[in-house]
């Protein structure tokens, strides 16, 4: 890691992130600027549905790299937060007039208040004063969401920090099944919507500046995301630079070692869990909000395995690198590859061998293990991206 | 009390299926300390290797052919995706598990183009019989007897053949054994190819029972199983067999209940009780800290 | 300096991920033109998105759905809108049965300049993608997603099946005319909006009529299902209702067999398949089904589609390995041809013109006459029952209108 403590660092690192996300706004807003722009720079191209699902991985990585690589804790119950996430933003976010077609099964919601109404009140509901109570009742749903998955490990950490590593694995994996059961359950149908899904609620692309006529001005649906990552995932980083990141690289190399150092093992790994379920919390409300609804059967282990995947090719223990691997993973997934889905005949009228739909997911799943097996630290290994730049000092700002 | 008896019989039935695939789990990690995510993928490959073989070929050929075949494919798995990584990180190597797990099952809805897939019939397993008033399959008498023989018979190998001392030496110390001059790689080989070969029982038994295959099939009776050495206290054979009949039993009584969306929590929520009280599981031995 | 380095870095990342997506879509393009291999003369081509899983739990359901789109297409390859001849092209993309994969595909849908889209095969992929298709201005027409959700609260989204509450209720007052029956026993699956709407509708009419419901649910990629049917026995239900998807109606169906339940079975469309009604076939389990379409009802329709896939190894395949005709498919035929009646009306290839025509077009396909209302559903009111004569074929049992 960097050691960011320099004005100079701080600045620069600020300025980066400023430059990017702008131009991230260009990008998006690019086909409102030029008359004509190629196809794959249109709103509702697949860069952009790659670009949002990444941004929301990427801090769904990052949060559980923080604890499976930087503390060493072997966490499965990413998803479990997730969910938490989701429904809090879900439940508390759908404007009180649509509750009652959301919850069409149990005749509307227990739950008849949404911060979005409680601010509409205070600035009004149309024009700028509708967008500015949107976004805050957004915002404060989105803290919410990671306050409780927080909350809840916390109670769930009590019991199960003190297992040891596989033990711990299996453990945090069966509370993610719990609370996917819970959620499930057709008797808090009027609060959590049951099997049905809850939607209706702010998306991404509620963030679209729209002038007249309902004509989109100014696009922000992908900058949104980002723009949350990107603080979420820097107070991550900060944390790590802190003493208490570097009590967890501690407890992460050696416990007894660390405990011997005069580190609270229970203290110290309580605060890492529950850390990590908040950022969790918040990409899993992320999440909600880039499928546009939130169900609880989505959050299953195989997307808690997707996302140990993508920090492990990242490489265990590099923020850049989980980030890094996040953008591919998904963009290989779900988009380059997808033309291997579709038969194609030859002009001859040969066929190509094996193309048909599923042989996407057979090669990309070859290609994932051929990353796993041939480069076992991962893309970045434990680096950071600008230690690549740093050769002989980075080595040793990585041996800290 | 009908109903109770046949809760009961279905249990044990599932209990010994899942003990089938656990004792493949336990045993790769008492000595590989990796939990072998793409077990539950080879149990439901042999599933569908039975549908293929047997499609061709009389079943006194398909059902050998099975098992030689799936145990081609655990050795096969160790080979290209465990063992150049025996060096590497643990979370490399379950990593890895976890990728072989995905390719088999993105391959699977491949070949088989995501549609279920049906089980043949096998003459006498699949026949119905009544006792106490329930009707079920041969099958489920039968499970509970076979598993012990092969327990049995699996526990005799391990305590008194040369290569079983040598997995209990390398389960014991990895490093210490090889010094010793105990070709670790082959006592891995053998036992995944003793994992396979029990997984591959299971899944004629457990796929007569019920009949339909998916490429996700073998997730949920491997997380279960998963689930029951784990309970079982992981790396212990009795332990896991134990385990799996606990949760074959608990998971048809909950599901007897009116709670039935519980029924997966309910092994969990059982699992972490237990992990909690016990923390290496019911059979497990406790490991001390090195310092 | 590092860290504009860094950025740097991104940036060209950045720009290779678009570069990368350009080429990949101009490569997609002439191999899709390739594929569509009809190649008449006017050279003017409309595209169909076709949004179904061809992967994932609804994957069998998914293959069926678009094979009736593809033995359509293959019937009727061109179209004439506004006095031009253009050639349809259906253009698939795999949702994957999950809505965290459905945006993307949909977006894939929508860079591919789609005219409209039909599908998803199950609810909740639609749902997700629904915004998608908003935002580009396309109309998106389900085949068989029957959740009242689906449409509800947005103008772009039509349908031309019946929805769950009108599916229940058909199945809730079968139950009650034909057994009398007090109790029953429904089972479906944890989490899944589908199986479990139904059931609660199926609840709220059943024991609205004085009937007694006990209701189950199993999690996900269970096999087992012997306790379940044995607590129906030991309940005495009069009826079960299972509205659960295929791969689970097979199992639950072969295992009644061998624990000798006498119930009757209710199911709800997705019960109306090949395989269903291949564990069925022998037994002496009574297994009814509610449907879009009863087969015979239109016999040149019947004839058609099993030579069309008895012709083809990868269509018999894709329903499954014989000819019988699930009604997802005789819904994604009459799908179809609404979607070409929605370009003729609108006279034009534009997706905002079809859009606009779709919600007046009517059409009388193979599973009745097709009207949409104001919210975009089909205005339907007859759902067929047909039973397994267990001998691998299904025999109408009942037409029921809603009451």
């Amino acid at each position: 890691m960097v050691q960011q403590k320099t004005k100079k660092g701080a600045v620069t690192a600020f300025a980066a992130a400023a430059v990017f996300l702008g131009f991230i706004i260009l990008l998006e807003n690019l086909s409102l600027l030029l008359p004509s722009v190629p196809n794959v720079l249109l709103p509702t191209s697949q860069l952009f549905s790659v670009l949002k699902k990444a941004a929301v991985y990427s801090l769904a990585a990052v949060s559980m790299n923080l604890l499976n690589g930087f503390t060493g804790l072997f966490s499965l119950g990413q998803a479990g937060f997730m969910l938490l996430g989701a429904y809090t933003y879900a439940i508390l976010s759908v404007p009180v007039a649509d509750r009652e077609a959301v919850y069409y099964l149990y005749g509307g919601s227990a739950v008849n208040f949404s911060f979005q109404d409680m601010f509409g009140a205070l600035f009004g509901s149309e024009g700028a004063g509708g967008a500015l109570s949107m976004t805050l009742g957004v915002l404060v749903a989105l803290i919410l969401a990671g306050c409780v998955a927080a909350v809840f490990a916390y109670l769930i950490g009590l019991p199960v920090l003190r297992l040891k590593s596989d033990y711990l694995a299996i453990a945090t994996l069966g509370f993610a099944e719990i609370i996917k059961a819970v959620f499930q359950w057709q008797a808090l149908g009027p609060v959590t919507n049951g099997a049905n899904m809850i939607k209706s609620f702010p998306t991404f692309s509620s963030f679209n500046v729209t002038g007249e006529g309902g004509k989109v001005v100014l696009r922000l649906s992908t900058f949104f995301p980002f723009l949350i990552s990107m603080i979420c995932i820097t107070m991550i980083c900060l944390l790590i630079n802190s003493t208490y990141g570097r009590a967890f690289k501690a407890i992460r190399e050696d416990e007894t070692a660390a405990e011997a150092m005069g580190i609270n093992l229970a203290k110290h790994k309580m605060l890492s869990f529950c850390t990590s379920a908040f950022f969790a919390g918040i990409s899993g409300a992320l999440f909600a909000m880039f499928v546009t609804n939130a169900q609880a059967r989505v959050f299953t282990t195989t997307m808690t395995y997707e996302i140990l995947l993508i920090v492990v090719i990242g490489g265990i223990g590099s923020i850049s690198g989980s980030i890094i691997a996040t953008f591919l993973y998904v963009a290989c997934s779900e988009w380059w590859l997808r033309f291997l889905d579709n038969e194609v005949v030859l002009s001859s009228g040969m066929k190509l061998p094996f193309l048909r739909s599923g042989f996407r997911m057979v090669v990309f799943s070859v290609v994932v293990m051929i990353v796993v097996l041939f480069f076992r630290k991962g893309i970045m290994g434990d680096r950071e991206l600008p230690d690549l730049f740093k050769k002989r000092a980075g080595k040793e700002a990585a041996g800290k | 009390m009908e109903f109770a008896i046949s809760v009961l019989i279905s249990g044990i039935s599932v209990g010994g299926q899942y003990a089938l695939i656990a004792i493949g789990y336990t045993m790769v990690y008492g000595i590989l300390r990796l939990i072998n995510f793409a077990h539950g993928d080879v149990f439901m490959v042999a599933g569908l290797l039975g549908i293929y073989l047997s499609a061709s070929l009389p079943l006194y050929l398909s059902l050998p052919l099975v098992l030689v075949f799936t145990v081609a494919l655990g050795f096969c798995i160790e080979r290209a995706a465990y063992k150049p990584l025996r060096s590497a990180p643990r979370m490399s190597v379950m990593i890895s598990a976890i990728g072989v797990s995905y390719l088999i099952q993105n391959t699977a809805t491949y070949i088989t183009g995501g549609q279920p897939m049906t089980y043949p019939v096998i003459p006498f397993l699949s026949d119905t019989v009544k006792i106490a008033g329930t009707s079920t399959k041969w099958v489920t008498i039968l499970t509970p007897f076979l598993v012990l023989i092969l327990v049995v018979a699996l526990t005799q190998l391990i305590n008194h053949t040369k290569i079983g001392m040598a997995m209990r030496a390398v389960a014991k110390d990895f490093e210490a054994s090889q010094l010793m001059g105990i070709r670790i790689n082959s006592v891995i080989s053998v036992t995944f190819v003793i994992g396979s070969a029990l997984a591959a029982v299971g899944s004629m038994l457990y796929f007569t029972n019920f009949q339909a295959i998916t490429p996700t099939a073998g997730a949920l009776p491997g997380l279960r199983a998963f689930v029951a050495a784990v309970v079982g206290g992981i790396g212990s054979i009795p332990g896991a067999v134990v385990g799996a009949f606990i949760i074959g039993i608990c998971e048809n009584v909950i599901k007897s209940t009116e709670f039935t969306v519980f029924s997966d929590a309910g092994t969990f929520a059982l699992l972490i009780l237990i992990l909690v009280v016990k923390p290496t599981g019911l059979f497990g031995e406790k490991v001390t800290d090195k310092v | 300096m590092k860290k504009l380095f860094a950025l740097l870095l991104t940036l060209a990342m950045v720009l290779s991920l678009a570069a990368c997506g350009g080429n990949s879509g101009n490569n997609g393009s002439p191999n899709d033109a390739g594929s569509g291999g009809s190649g008449t003369a006017g050279g003017k081509v409309i595209k169909i998105g076709v949004f179904e899983p061809a992967s994932g739990d609804s994957a069998s359901g998914g293959k069926k759905e678009m094979l009736g789109m593809q033995f359509a297409n293959s019937e009727t390859p061109t179209v004439e809108i506004g006095g031009e001849t253009y050639s349809v092209e259906l253009v698939p993309a795999d949702n994957g049965s999950s809505t965290d994969k459905a945006p993307s595909a949909a977006a894939q849908l929508v860079s591919q300049n789609v005219a409209i889209v039909l599908g998803s095969y199950g609810s909740g992929v639609s749902m997700a993608a629904s915004d998608t298709f908003k935002e580009a201005g396309i109309a998106a027409m389900g085949v068989t997603c029957t959740n009242p959700n689906v449409t509800a609260g947005n103008d772009h989204y039509f349908r031309i099946c019946f929805l769950d509450n009108f599916q229940a209720q058909v199945l809730a007052n079968f139950a009650m005319d034909k057994f009398s029956a007090k109790t029953a026993y429904c089972l479906g699956e944890t989490g899944n909006e589908y199986d479990q709407g139904l059931i609660a509708f199926f609840e709220q009419i059943f024991t609205a009529a004085g009937g007694k419901v006990i209701k189950d649910s199993f999690p996900t990629n269970n096999s087992d299902f012997n306790s379940y049917l044995n607590k129906a026995k030991a309940e005495g239900a009069d009826v079960i209702f299972t509205p659960v998807s295929i791969a689970y109606a097979t199992q639950i169906i072969t295992q009644a067999q061998s624990l000798g339940i006498t119930a009757p079975f209710l199911g709800s469309d997705t019960l109306d398949d090949n395989m269903v009604l291949d564990a069925a076939n022998g037994t002496d389990i009574q297994l009814y089904v509610s449907t879009f379409y009863q087969e015979g009802g239109a016999p040149a329709f019947d004839e058609g589609i099993k030579s069309y896939i008895n012709s083809n190894s990868s269509a018999k395949d894709a329903n499954g390995g014989n000819d019988t005709i699930a009604a997802v498919t005789a819904m994604g035929y009459d799908a179809y041809y609404v979607a070409l009646e929605a370009m003729k009306a609108a006279g034009s290839a534009d997706p905002a013109a079809i859009k606009a025509a779709l919600s007046g077009v009517t059409y009388t396909g193979v599973s009745g006459d097709i009207a949409f209302d104001s919210t975009g559903d089909a205005v339907r009111d007859t759902a067929y029952i047909k039973h397994s004569t267990n001998a691998g074929a299904w025999e109408l049992e009942t037409v029921q209108k809603a009451s």
